[in-house]
């Protein structure tokens, strides 16, 4: 599989396939088996907001409230969507969002996984 | 393959219940062997349903437990887990471990015990079944249902009072089942100026956090009448699963796994959608009500909010949907709730459903896992 060209450390890295598809996150294998031939950073992107939601029941260790949304990349006419906090509340089915990193997006020492077995560092979506 | 019969059921009170999980268990498995006048010593395959109780409750084992508790040893014992829909897999188990000839007497019992924690230590619990890309962001399962339910509306112009007369309907059906956490009715302005949950639900939209078991008796339909007249048969069964990752569906208002299984247990049972009497829908919150009604075919997409508008789901309609009160009014308790789907709908083809009882022949109940990621669908008719 290669590497994108401008490799960044803290990439939002997504899967593109054999069969052409993408998905964020990346598997093992895509959809029928296809294999994964080259990563993409999503961070190089915007995306648009498909839904959104404020919630404010949240587990321990997460902020409250936690604007959530699902947003949808475009890569070169192939749709990629992902999902991520938001920056703000302000926001619209429909409005552009770019990806903007953060170190820790919620406590991993407060809630029921063990702090070792995944990243908690990623990308919150700022409207453009 | 012999046809698989249901000739006992039994569920505990829901709600918030000083026992914990293996005295649930004991209580709705007892309660089964009672009402299907089954020994404890002829059951010869038990499965129990059940999502956590490691996490809630650092009890494992707890299959084992209840064997030794009924009296039921040496009976083969299995703890099925499939998340939110640990109930309906018990059922596909069960099925299985009838249709394959290799039990004559299978008691199904699935339970859960989760009202202890706070309610954000269970709310991490059942997020836990989240993808890490998931999790990080904070994801729960209510918050999947806000932006369902925002893209739903949007998309279909569908009115937001049209989500709260879901739960207005399933607290007025809860009000006649003793066994439910909720047996009080709701009006809409309440529900829809209740606290905000996920934007645009409110708490009214969601299920409660509920202690509870149920149970089911199954055996060869040829063994059904040497104990009863009154059985129901398991026509068909089928499970399947979405994708982990709930934003790579294509479509967010399409639950593939509800489509999938729905297709199959239409096709194992030789029923249409037109031939179901009664249903039992997976109404965690108010929007998964009008996704499976769509998924199954009840309604066209992006419709079944206009059949919930017209009232054609209410109790005395032509196909009332969640008779029992439904996950909202009855209660959740994770591993119990498929399998207290498949109570009600035995109890309202065997004529056992008292003031919630309707005219049906062929019932199914829709059983979902996480948000949509796995389903069992199941379809039940009375005996000939």
């Amino acid at each position: 599989m290669s590497e994108n060209e401008n490799e960044n450390e803290n990439a939002m890295e997504a899967y593109r396939y054999e069969d052409g598809s993408i998905s964020y996150p990346g598997h093992p294998l895509g959809p029928d088996g296809s294999k994964p031939v080259e990563t993409i950073d999503l961070s190089e992107y915007t995306a648009t907001v498909v839904t959104w939601t404020t919630s404010t029941a949240t587990p321990p260790g997460v902020r409250e409230p936690n604007h959530i949304a699902i947003v949808e990349f475009d890569v070169d006419g192939e749709p990629v969507r992902a999902i991520g906090q938001l920056t703000s509340g302000e926001v619209e089915s429909g409005d552009e969002v770019q990806p903007v990193y953060v170190e820790e997006l919620r406590d991993p020492e407060a809630g029921i996984k063990e702090p070792a077995s995944q990243d908690w560092d990623g990308y919150r979506f700022d409207p453009v | 393959m012999e046809r698989v019969a249901i000739i006992g059921a039994s569920m505990t009170q829901f709600g918030q219940r000083e026992e914990w999980i293996r005295e649930l268990l004991a209580e709705a498995g007892i309660a089964c062997l009672e009402d299907a006048g089954v020994d404890p010593a002829t059951v010869e395959h038990l499965y129990v349903s059940n999502m956590a109780s490691g996490e809630f409750e650092g009890q494992g084992g707890i299959m084992n437990a209840l064997a030794h508790d009924l009296g039921a040893l040496p009976a083969y014992t299995e703890r099925v887990d499939q998340t939110s829909s640990s109930g309906g897999a018990g059922i596909y188990a069960a099925w299985r471990s009838i249709a394959s000839g290799a039990s004559d007497m299978t008691l199904l019992v699935g339970g859960e015990k989760m009202t202890h924690p706070s309610t954000a230590e269970t709310t991490d619990i059942i997020a836990s079944i989240t993808h890490p890309c998931e999790y990080k962001h904070g994801l729960t399962l209510p918050s999947f249902a806000g932006m369902t339910a925002r893209h739903y509306l949007e998309r279909f112009d569908a009115p937001r009072e049209s989500l709260g007369k879901v739960a207005v309907k399933n607290h007025k059906n809860g009000v006649d089942n003793p066994h439910a956490q909720f047996q009080k009715e709701v009006d809409l302005e309440t529900v829809l100026e209740s606290p905000i949950v996920a934007d645009p639900l409110r708490l009214y939209d969601f299920c409660p956090i509920t202690d509870g078991s149920a149970a089911l008796m199954l055996c060869p339909e040829s063994v059904a009448k040497e104990y009863t007249d009154e059985y129901a048969v398991i026509a068909g069964v089928a499970g399947a699963t979405d994708t982990h990752v709930v934003h790579e569906r294509p479509d967010p208002t399409v639950m593939g796994g509800v489509v999938e299984s729905g297709q199959q247990a239409y096709e194992m049972s030789g029923y249409g959608p037109e031939d179901i009497d009664v249903a039992e829908l997976h109404d965690m919150f108010t929007i998964l009500e009008f996704l499976q009604m769509e998924g199954l075919d009840f309604a066209d997409h992006g419709e079944a909010w206009k059949h919930v508008e017209e009232g054609r789901t209410e109790r005395d309609a032509d196909r009332p949907i969640n008779t029992s009160g439904g996950l909202k009014s009855k209660g959740h308790p994770l591993g119990a709730s498929g399998v207290a789907q498949g109570v009600e709908i035995y109890e309202q083809l065997v004529g056992e459903a008292g003031p919630r009882q309707v005219d049906a022949d062929v019932g199914l109940c829709c059983n979902v896992g996480g948000f949509g990621n796995c389903v069992i669908t199941t379809i039940m008719e009375a005996a000939a």
